[in-house]
């Protein structure tokens, strides 16, 4: 890897929508696998921040998007460590089971991007980078696992184009990110 | 190298042995140990993983497999590992894996997940095609192996190769995925199968359960003794 590489850290949004509110009963299997989770995400390789509602554990309470949807925003070393910790950790689990407890999403409920390491993302601006990838498709600026861009691309596309001269990509979404959760 | 010439490379006896060996360890090899595993020469040892290398199935590298270092620790060995790579021939062609991502994609897309894990389910019990559950882990292991799963069993504190203190302390983890390169594609999906297949083939109400236990670079799912752990 070069120094730019490690010098960026990738940032992640995903936001489901609740099918029954938290305190339901049918959420509680989910409910109380929050902290176990979080408590596997923070001592996971390449974990660098996760956003927390202050005075709480996590970010469940915080909603952003909507009255009932959760928002998850958190920063990683690399895409790897990312992978890793969402699909083959604890974690896992709480995707099988997802049908149960959220909304399926027809637009994309999942976005990664780089951003400078030590920068943490706030809501505001990983919501932007959701509401790009749902606009105008995975781009260097906003990316999904299936159409990943590298730190250096990013950088480069940062380089090339200015934010509001940028040629929209017309690509759309690979259907495998667009679903998950 | 072709996928044809690289299975053609294991039609030679001893080189299948020592590829076999090799794989089922899940760590470098080394020549001597390799050589005797499989109860051949040395140099015929090193002669075959070295064929093996180059038709692509093993990878090689070097290790001091002393574990010194640094001025005296001797010349590094040459240790083996199975490539990573998948090698498959079909006569005539076909092309399931492409079926496979397709339906896996339009699955995904229309959250079809729980109408994909009863099928498994279902799948699972009529291989099982007994009325009984699994009866124990060693039968869990024969069923996994002979699915490919390639199961080792492992103690509680999941340290490779400790003798386990009994029965109960331990779990079987599976080596290798057989739906590897859907699973990495559509990860909850296939997995949440693979654990309902797993699930109806050994039974969910015997001696033995298969739970989700994710861990990079392994099959998702362990299987362990009904009797600890039993949720509900």
């Amino acid at each position: 890897m070069t120094s730019s590489a490690h010098a960026a850290h990738l940032a992640e949004l995903n936001v489901a929508t609740l099918r029954y509110p938290l305190d339901d009963p049918r959420m509680a299997p989910f409910v109380e696998m929050l902290d176990p989770v979080n408590a596997a995400a923070d001592t996971a390789p390449g974990f660098v921040w996760r956003l927390v509602e202050e005075g709480t554990a996590d970010a469940t309470g915080l909603r952003p998007a909507g009255e009932d949807v959760i928002v998850n925003l958190t920063v990683w070393e690399t895409q790897e460590a990312l992978w890793d910790f969402t699909y083959r950790s604890g974690h896992l689990e709480v995707m099988r089971r997802r049908r149960e407890w959220f909304e399926r999403h027809v637009e994309a409920h999942m976005v990664l991007w780089w951003v400078p390491a030590g920068h943490l993302p706030t809501v505001g601006e990983a919501l932007e980078r959701l509401a790009d990838l749902r606009a105008h498709g995975p781009s260097p600026r906003a990316f999904t696992f299936a159409s990943s861009y590298t730190a250096v691309e990013a950088a480069q596309h940062l380089q090339a184009v200015r934010p509001e001269q940028t040629a929209r990509s017309e690509r759309p979404t690979p259907a495998g990110d667009a679903a998950a959760v | 190298m072709k996928d044809i010439e690289a299975i053609a490379a294991l039609q030679d006896p001893v080189r299948r042995r020592l590829y076999e060996y090799v794989a089922a360890q899940g760590r470098e090899v080394g020549r001597n140990e390799a050589a005797e595993a499989t109860g051949v020469a040395r140099t015929l040892a090193a002669h075959h993983l070295d064929r093996l290398t180059e038709a692509g199935l093993l990878e090689s590298g070097s290790r001091r497999l002393s574990g010194r270092s640094g001025p005296g620790a001797g010349r590094p060995a040459k240790v083996y590992t199975r490539a990573r790579a998948e090698r498959a021939v079909s006569l005539p062609a076909r092309d399931y894996r492409t079926a496979a991502e397709l339906l896996a994609e339009a699955a995904e897309q229309a959250g079809l997940d729980a109408g994909l894990y009863a099928a498994a389910r279902r799948r699972g019990e009529a291989l099982r095609g007994s009325v009984a559950p699994c009866g124990g882990l060693e039968e869990a292991m024969e069923v996994l192996a002979a699915r490919g799963y390639e199961p080792r069993l492992e103690g509680a504190e999941g340290v490779d190769g400790a003798e386990p203190a009994r029965a109960g302390a331990c779990v079987v983890r599976m080596r290798n995925c057989p739906f590897h390169a859907v699973a990495e594609r559509f990860p909850p999906l296939v997995c949440g199968m693979n654990l309902a297949l797993l699930e109806g083939l050994l039974g969910t109400d015997g001696p033995v359960r298969a739970r989700m236990e994710a861990r990079p670079g392994e099959c998702c799912v362990v299987v362990e003794a009904a009797s600890k752990n039993n949720e509900d």
